[in-house]
């Protein structure tokens, strides 16, 4: 069968499904189940009304229990298996893995990216956002900063490849020093740099994400402030800096942690530009060289992304039990 | 005030400038590989792409047939014209490869031999090079570009070639000529720009395959999350049991659950009940990827629905299931829009999930997969057929984008400005 007529089909029937199981089973439930006859009236429907959340509820629960909330649990036990998993090792998959190279390596280069990536990127998302503030030509503008979000990962690592290919011909950085009489370099050779070059491309794709939201942020601070503020003879750099900036601090650590999150899972770009080369491998990527071949190991290095992101995960949980 | 408004209006310069350089600086790259694109694949190695609006000057060696080799004296004089399709330009022209451009169009370019003094003093045979009107008479050098010495009145012709600026050309010999000579040409190539990269790619390269996995995996990974979603998230955001606080709570944690965690464990739990790797495999699992998002933007979205209009409903007697069909899922439009275009962008440009939960035979390869692990590979080098596939991949996310941004942008700040 074709892909075509297998997705067609199965858009039907998922969607089909997954209609028919909220309409069924709620009239199951409420004629067949607990009918509100007249003796029981009362008690039934509330018993209804008791049970529908979780029939509302249901598949979502089944979904993310099977697709997230397993695998956490499941990835921590395969990790303590050896490559086979057929024997159980204890802690030797990250022991192993701290004593290589090619891990500390990654380690190291992930620590870079989430350094860099989120900063980089709220730095010119802000930059972006307060030049556009009052332009008439703002909204095309940011609309054109912002596009990269819609580009692949792939797409976009394929995109700057071109930017730093040797050939003068080819790549314009190559073309700039050869028009200043400098030799080509390849910019995804030069030992630690190299990082930064593959870094760009996300700063590239995750500045537009930035600029939106601090956009908005920026449009949300009360006039009456800034007014104030340059009745007191504040220049436009001191608006900025202490009458804008500390009233969009929120919303900042928002974009940051938002980005440091992606920079944290994203391993198209690495393994698109260098394969993991020239010593540019991340954790994410890292991972999907063991992917395949080492389930033990693939597993240990995800379980490390995990613990990575637990702190904050635990403070997003805090946060949204605050707020009920 | 008037300082304050001075500054502004020369800071109002700066900006617009600072704007500009900025917007500049970030569409480069992908203006540069859109305009590789659709340029020929010889240009594209000739010059770079923001010279593309000018001719291409390139060496090309042709091989006339030699048909029709008519004799002169000693001499065989071959006729004809470079161009093989017809018409064209040539600005210059050689016998070697070392220096295909040593004559300019108008010109005759002849090898002679001459009797030269060595500095020992023997007389000895050289061949020298030399370009002169092709109206006119070869003036000898007196002397080689080493510096022997060339005996006056000594040269023999060799061979000689002249080209007109048509492409018509008479090539001499001092022999026979019986087999194709090899002639260099410098032609100027007016800028060639064209669908033929995309054509290349969608017909024989098995773009159009990918397109169409693509496709196939992306509608129904966005439609079904979203249907579930939208139920679960009425619930937590309307409906009152035991419990909700901590599911809400969940459904935030899972937000910044790394996907890498769930490779290995799905993919051996579908290995076991059979799925494998598979279209329906990955269907189910962007499906459970895509869900703590769909829940948690829909839910905050509900929540804002203004309370009277539901509990109104309630009272009139209209049941959870009828509310929400009739009243919230309309209401919630916008937010389910932008949820479909983050779900959309998503499963259209990932590599990961695909990589692991898609088979691995190129039948089966989506778009990003083709390219990164397919055409970077088999055709490194070759920059119109690699942007014109990014392109194909890019379009329709680019297309949904810039018409959709408005949802997008709404989805944005509802996911993260609390």
């Amino acid at each position: 069968m074709s892909p075509i007529l297998q997705g067609i089909l199965t858009i039907i029937i998922g969607v089909g499904g997954c209609v028919g199981y909220f309409y069924l089973s709620n009239i199951v439930l409420d004629r067949f189940i607990f009918p509100p006859r007249k003796d029981d009236q009362g008690r039934n429907i509330a018993r209804a009304t008791a049970v529908r959340p979780w029939l509302f509820l249901m598949p979502a629960i089944l979904a993310l229990g099977l697709y997230l909330v397993y695998p956490v649990l499941g990835s921590f036990l395969r990790s303590l298996y050896n490559r086979s998993g057929n024997e159980f090792i204890g802690l030797g998959n990250y022991v192993q893995m701290f004593s290589e190279h090619g891990f500390r390596v990654a380690l190291f280069n992930n620590f870079l990216w989430v350094l860099f990536v989120p900063a980089a990127s709220t730095f010119f998302g802000l930059l972006v956002a307060q030049l556009t503030d009052r332009l008439r030509w703002g909204s095309i503008a940011k609309s054109l900063i912002f596009m990269p979000m819609a580009i692949s990962f792939v797409g976009a690592s394929l995109i700057w490849k071109f930017v730093y290919a040797v050939d003068p011909n080819i790549g314009i950085i190559n073309a700039v020093r050869d028009y200043f009489g400098l030799a080509a370099i390849d910019p995804l050779q030069i030992p630690f740099w190299n990082n930064f070059f593959v870094m760009i491309i996300m700063v590239w794709m995750q500045t537009g994400f930035a600029m939106v939201i601090l956009s908005a942020a920026l449009r949300g601070i009360p006039e009456e402030t800034i007014e104030a503020a340059i009745i007191d003879g504040a220049n436009p750099f001191q608006i900025f800096f202490r009458i804008k900036i500390p009233q969009i601090a929120g919303t900042i650590a928002v974009v940051w942690t938002t980005i440091t999150f992606l920079t944290l899972k994203v391993f198209d770009i690495v393994y698109t530009m260098t394969g993991g080369n020239f010593d540019t491998e991340i954790l994410p990527s890292y991972m999907m060289s063991y992917m395949f071949r080492d389930d033990g190991r693939a597993t240990a290095v995800a379980f490390v992304i995990m613990l990575i992101v637990t702190p904050v995960m635990i403070y997003n949980i805090r946060q949204a039990r605050k707020e009920l | 005030m008037d300082n304050i408004a001075g500054h502004k209006s020369s800071l109002s310069l700066v900006t617009n400038l600072a704007v500009l350089f900025l917007v500049v600086v970030w569409l480069i790259p992908t203006v540069g590989l859109l305009v590789s694109s659709f340029r020929d694949r010889e240009q594209i190695s000739e010059t770079g792409w923001w010279a593309a609006m000018f001719p291409v000057e390139s060496a090309v060696r042709t091989r006339p047939e030699p048909e029709g080799v008519r004799q002169d004296g000693d001499y065989y004089v071959l006729e004809g014209n470079v161009f093989e399709a017809g018409s064209g330009s040539v600005s210059g022209f050689g016998l070697t490869g070392r220096d295909p451009g040593a004559a300019d169009v108008g010109e005759t370019f002849a090898w002679y031999e001459v009797e030269v003094t060595e500095e020992d003093g023997e007389l000895d045979d050289k061949r020298i090079e030399i370009a002169y009107p092709a109206d006119g008479e070869p003036e000898f050098p007196e002397a080689t570009e080493d510096g022997l010495p060339i005996t006056p009145g000594s040269a023999v012709l060799q061979r000689s070639l002249t080209v007109a600026e048509n492409g018509d050309f008479a090539y001499i010999n001092d022999g026979e000529i019986s087999r194709a000579p090899s002639l260099y040409v410098v032609t100027k190539q007016p800028p060639d720009f064209g669908w033929q990269n995309y054509r290349q790619i969608l017909t024989s390269d098995g773009m159009d395959r990918a397109f169409i996995n693509t496709l196939t995996v992306t509608v129904p990974a966005t439609v079904i999350p979203i249907l579930i979603a939208a139920f679960a998230a009425y619930a937590l955001a309307w409906m009152d049991f035991p419990g909700r606080g901590w599911l809400v709570a969940a459904v935030v944690g899972l937000l910044v659950v790394p996907l890498q965690l769930a490779l290995v464990p799905m993919l051996t739990l579908h290995n076991k009940i059979g799925i494998g790797q598979s279209f329906l495999g990955i269907w189910l699992a962007h499906t459970g990827f895509g869900l703590p998002l769909a829940v948690y933007l829909l839910r905050n979205y509900m929540m804002g629905l203004p309370r009277d209009i539901i509990e109104s409903a309630k009272v009139d007697g209209a049941t959870d299931f009828q509310v929400f069909t009739k009243i919230v899922l309309p209401l919630s439009f916008p937010a389910l829009a932008s949820f479909a275009i983050f779900q959309f962008l998503w499963t259209w440009n990932d590599l990961l999930v695909a990589k692991v939960f898609l088979p691995s035979n190129s039948e089966s390869w989506v778009m990003t997969v083709k390219i990164a692990d397919d055409l970077l590979g088999s055709r490194g080098g070759d920059w119109g057929i690699l942007a014109a596939a990014a392109f194909v991949s890019i379009a329709v996310p680019l297309v949904v984008f810039f018409a959709m941004q408005k949802y997008l942008v709404r989805g944005l700040l509802a996911g993260s400005v609390k």
